[in-house]
């Protein structure tokens, strides 16, 4: 008995064993949180001779909030969506962040003009550009093939299943859209009961074709088993699929919602300093334009964009595939952060109701 | 006996009580030892009670509690919590009510808890999460009067039903996610309604659960009666070895079984490519049979069939095989043997497996979960989706404890009927 | 149950009809455990029989996703595969990292449940035992209750304490579940077990621990060891309390099976499925030689 007493607490002790400091950062895993782990986490590790945890969440914006609420906050740093990363500020669930910290840009530019508009907030500070797009898989289509954001709710022209995020933001947008709205209208129509009526009345009627996917892993791995013919995606997963795994997917530009992807400290995080140079050391010029090596999310700072080199396979052009490129922002929707962070718990909730009641 | 015996001759001594070999009455020292074999018996399980009283019993009912408690409203809001306290329900909100709103609006902006409230309102009233939030944002702003300075924020205050909401959440306690969880609701008199058809989910899901599972039970007891009949009737060296693939996926792990399942039903998976392959099915039709009830259904009745066919096992094997020889000498049919004779004892059986998997289907998470889609979705999913996603523990918590009350309705019906103590695993 | 010879030509063919359906039945039974087994040795990345591996065509077969279960979250993957290679893979391979936590949460799960439930079922198998009923429905109850109830209640409750995203809390939470196990099949053992031999062992001047060890507990041992292994098998199976309450470190083998089939479901958790099934036939057999150990124990004894 007392030997297997020693032996397991000898077996714990080698899995407990943790080096001095850990750094726990959440992020939404898949091929975006491996570019996060090799442009940020490994270089900072090294740096800083610390290790740093990556823990992957479907959006991390709400263990963040149920930890911070439970009182268990066990995370670090997490990168949210920038409405969220607002509506935390605004509750009171992250922490402020002082910009002062942060660099200057490669080119000598301070910190806070350096950051693209609305990167850079009262608790949170921006990493990169995403967007929304649709893809489809284009070994499935022998005619036609689908090209704007209608055709993604045009059962009759291209039939087959759809993947749609579970939740209600960029689903209205693009229901909007493809129900004719234009671009540049969508959030005025959205704020009156009637639009978001117009948007469900659209989902409606694709509602029994759709398989709704959680992780941003899901959409490319949907197309890939075929389980779907068109769904829609974060634009850097649906690219890394296509170049690395070499898979014949196809991204349809058209209706596409950018949006940030923020870092921010939740209240109560274990290690706040360590946290707070673990930010500025990834949202430096270098690191963010490093990150655009791994996925095609374009860098939250203007003077990264110089910096942004080769896909790491060292032949693919970053360029054309980032959802800033000029070819890809003819139809383009910005998301409106401000409209998110004050309606999105109660879209949510509609959405969640609307799905349930079949 | 006693009377016989104190009528006896001898009786006197008796009567005196009979004496242990120490010279103490036996009726006192037979109680005593049977109070310390009581004790010691207890003192057995003892430990065991108050480890699972801690650390199962008690934090469950902590979660169960948020159902009937939830403070987000009157510990941000104690202005108006004492407004509503000094004043009838009912009444009109005065320049007094919209003062102490004020009031509470900038210290929800000092203390930045503004979405916190909002999003304990909107529970209730849908849509007003953003007017406690929009206009906490600018409340320093807000001069007397009052009244005419928050109606110019935003229209929304004057709703009669957003008062009646917010008297009803400036106390801790209330009964209101029950009754979301059933999907009631407070009318703006106070009445009880049912809440509009496009935001009635919960009682569907409920009912969603229980149909879905009844029919696992059903597809369960249809699959398993055959088969655990002929383990029964089998000469046991050859029921042990057929045993054997009964209780294989019973050992197995239940996400091993989940991913087996995912391979032999997805699109790309054996059997529709098997079906293709043979040309029953044209490429393009393959046949949706995952992420959806389909798959919930089949990857259940799979998983939970072990558990129909062992207690069946158990009830059969022990019928003697002459009771159906009898009947059948005595001129019944083969199928009036088994439907008069054979049947009727096998009833146990189905009683104990059906309700054990009707329990445990019932509850089920992970299997819809991965395999469910969206319409395969039961009631525990939901309770997981608002305690992680929209984080509204309250409601989460109701829907749990009409989950534990069914649930534990069938675990008492399950004692009386078969009793603990004969559920058997392998 | 042969068939008997006055069978008429319809009960004839109701036999073999139902044999066949039964074989049906127990194909749809074992079928899809056994499938995973050859598709994890796929040497493409799908889950179906291609045209190579029909033709048992060894290059349609490979052990690349077992490889995969190594190199996964190695350090360097590439390097040679040395003795540093092999400790790179001890310490940073994800599988390898979660089959640790595995068993080491199992492991002491188990002996916190076996021990705490063989003394309850010896308490419970007591004639004296009172308000007995209701106590066994409480020990029984956390296999009854949903586990996502469970898991939600533990989630409050260890944030609150702080037992959240510790080795000690899943222990606590996996040892709660494990334990229905051990009562049900300690329990079911000393039905069969005589009183008598106790009294005997007393009445021959044994104290009550040397009874316990000497008489007792070589008897129900088999009940005891099979009601360890559901006990862990509960714990290595369980994912839901790892869900809501592990933190980074606690990561467990399920717990890692479930990220990969919701997000990108390849051969690989095919491997570990297989590995997992071949586990569980080594547990199947261990728990029928016990019980067939236990059976001739019982038969010896006496009553």
């Amino acid at each position: 008995m007392r030997k297997t007493l020693i032996l397991s607490t000898a077996l714990l002790g080698l899995a407990t064993a943790a080096s001095a400091q850990t750094l726990t950062v959440m992020s939404w895993g898949g091929a975006y949180g491996e570019s996060q782990v090799e442009a940020y986490n490994k270089p900072f590790a090294a740096e800083k001779g610390v290790t740093v945890n990556m823990v992957d969440a479907d959006n991390p914006a709400t263990p963040i909030k149920a930890m911070v609420e439970a009182g268990n906050v066990s995370v670090d740093v997490a990168d949210v969506e920038l409405s969220d990363a607002v509506r935390l500020c605004d509750e009171g669930l992250i922490e402020p962040i002082d910009h002062s910290k942060l660099p200057p840009g490669a080119d000598g530019t301070p910190a806070e003009e350096d950051f693209i508009d609305g990167a850079l907030t009262d608790c949170a500070v921006a990493n990169i550009v995403w967007s929304t797009i649709y893809a489809y898989d284009k070994s499935k289509f022998s005619g036609e093939v689908p090209t704007t954001i209608a055709d993604f709710f045009d059962l009759e022209k291209f039939p087959g299943k759809r993947g749609l995020r579970k939740g209600a933001k960029a689903n209205l947008e693009l229901a909007l859209m493809a129900d004719g709205v234009p671009a540049a209208e969508v959030y005025d129509v959205l704020a009156t009961p009637e639009g978001v009526d117009r948007a469900f009345a659209k989902l409606d009627t694709i509602k029994d074709q759709v398989v709704w996917w959680e992780a941003g892993a899901q959409p490319p791995q949907l197309l890939a088993d075929g389980e779907v013919v068109m769904t829609t995606a974060y634009n850097g997963r649906i690219f890394a699929a296509a170049t690395a795994e070499g898979k014949p997917f196809e991204i349809v530009w058209d209706g596409q919602i950018m949006d940030l992807d923020l870092f921010v400290i939740p209240k109560g995080a274990p290690n706040k300093e360590l946290a707070m140079e673990y930010i500025a050391f990834a949202t430096d010029s270098q690191r963010l334009a490093d990150q655009a090596k791994w996925i095609s999310y374009g860098p939250a700072r203007k003077s990264s964009a110089p910096l942004v080199g080769l896909y790491k396979d060292g032949k693919t052009e970053m360029g054309p595939h980032m959802p800033t490129a000029p070819e890809n922002m003819k139809n383009a929707v910005l998301n409106d952060f401000e409209f998110w962070a004050d309606n999105g718990v109660e879209l949510e909730e509609r959405f969640n109701a609307w799905l349930a009641a079949n | 006996m006693a009377d016989l015996a104190s009528d006896a001759p001898f009786a006197t001594p008796a009567r005196e009580s009979l004496k242990t070999a120490d010279g103490k009455p036996l009726k006192a020292a037979l109680a005593r030892a049977q109070a310390r074999s009581r004790r010691r018996a207890l003192f057995l399980v003892l430990p065991l009670l108050v480890f699972i009283l801690v650390t199962f019993v008690f934090p469950i009912g902590q979660m169960l509690f948020r159902s009937v408690h939830n403070d987000a409203f009157s510990r941000n809001m104690p202005n108006l919590v004492a407004w509503f306290e000094a004043t009838e329900p009912g009444t009109e909100p005065d320049e007094a009510a919209y003062a102490a709103l004020a009031a509470d609006l900038k210290l929800l902006r000092e203390n930045r808890t503004a979405g916190e409230v909002g999003t304990r309102v909107n529970y209730e009233l849908s849509g007003s999460r953003s007017l406690f939030t929009s206009t906490a944002r600018r409340a320093n702003a807000l001069e007397p009067p009052f009244r005419e300075a928050i109606l110019a924020e935003n229209e929304g205050w004057a709703d009669p039903r957003l008062w009646q909401v917010m008297r009803d959440a400036s106390s801790a306690y209330t009964a209101n996610f029950y009754l979301a969880a059933v999907d009631l609701m407070h009318t703006e008199t106070g009445e009880i309604a049912r809440v509009p058809p496009d935001r009635q989910i919960y009682v569907n899901l409920f009912l969603r659960t229980f149909a879905l599972s009844a029919l696992i039970t059903v597809l369960t007891l249809i699959l398993g009666y055959p088969i655990a009949h002929l383990l029964a009737t089998l000469p046991l060296r050859y029921s042990n070895i057929l045993m054997i693939l009964v209780l294989l996926p019973f050992w197995t792990s239940l996400l091993v079984r989940t991913t087996a399942w995912i391979v032999l039903l997805q699109q790309q998976g054996v059997i529709n490519s098997t079906l293709v392959a043979t040309g029953l099915i044209a490429d393009d039709q393959r046949l949706a049979m995952i992420y959806n009830q389909t798959g919930t259904i089949i990857a259940m009745t799979h998983i939970l069939l072990p558990f129909m066919v062992l207690p069946l096992y158990s009830v059969m094997r022990p019928i003697p095989p002459s009771y159906v020889r009898a009947a059948r000498s005595l001129g019944a049919s083969s199928w009036k043997a088994f439907r008069s004779v054979y049947f009727p004892m096998t009833v146990p059986g189905i009683a104990a497996g059906g309700l054990l998997v009707f329990i445990l289907a019932v509850g089920y998470y992970i299997t819809p979960a991965l395999v469910g889609g969206a319409s395969g979705q039961l009631i525990s999913n939901l309770i997981a989706y608002h305690m992680t996603d929209s984080l509204n523990w309250s409601l989460a918590a109701a829907l749990a404890s009409i989950l534990l009350a069914a649930v534990l309705l069938l675990y008492w019906l399950y004692d009386r009927l078969i009793g603990i103590d004969n559920l058997k695993l392998g | 149950m042969a068939l008997p010879v006055y069978a008429t030509p319809l009960e004839r063919l109701w036999y073999y009809a139902y044999r066949v359906i039964c074989g049906l039945i127990f194909l749809f039974l074992i079928a899809p455990i056994l499938v995973v087994i050859p598709l994890s040795f796929n040497a493409e990345p799908f889950f179906t029989f291609t045209e190579k591996m029909l033709s048992l065509d060894p290059e349609g077969y490979s052990l690349r996703w077992y490889d995969l279960l190594l190199t996964f979250g190695m350090q360097a993957p590439e390097a040679p595969r040395d003795w540093n290679w092999w400790r790179d893979v001890w310490n940073n391979a994800t599988w390898v990292k979660v089959a640790k936590n595995s068993l080491i949460i199992g492991f002491f799960s188990t002996i916190l449940a076996t021990v705490l439930g063989t003394l309850a079922a010896l308490g419970l198998a007591r004639s004296e035992m009172p308000w007995r009923r209701a106590i066994m429905a409480i020990l029984i109850s956390p296999m009854i209750v949903p586990i996502i109830i469970t898991a939600t209640g533990l989630f409050f409750f260890y944030s609150w304490t702080g037992l959240a995203g510790t080795y000690t809390g899943i222990i606590l939470a996996h040892a709660t579940l494990g334990i229905p196990f051990v009562i049900i099949t300690v329990t079911a053992t000393l039905i069969g077990f005589d009183q008598s031999l106790n009294r005997a062992a007393a009445s021959l001047g044994a104290s009550p621990a040397r009874t316990f060890f000497k008489v007792t507990m070589p008897l129900i041992l088999p009940g005891v060891i099979s009601g360890a292994l559901f006990a862990f098998v509960t714990s290595f199976d369980e994912v839901v309390v790892v869900l809501f309450i592990a933190g980074f470190d606690q990561q467990t083998i399920p717990r890692q099976m479930w990220n990969g089939i919701r997000e990108q479901i390849s051969p690989a958790i095919l491997s570990v499925a297989t590995i997992l099934v071949i586990v569980s036939i080594a547990l199947l057999t261990a728990v029928e030689l016990l019980r067939r150990r236990s059976e001739r124990l019982r038969g010896i004894s006496p009553g």
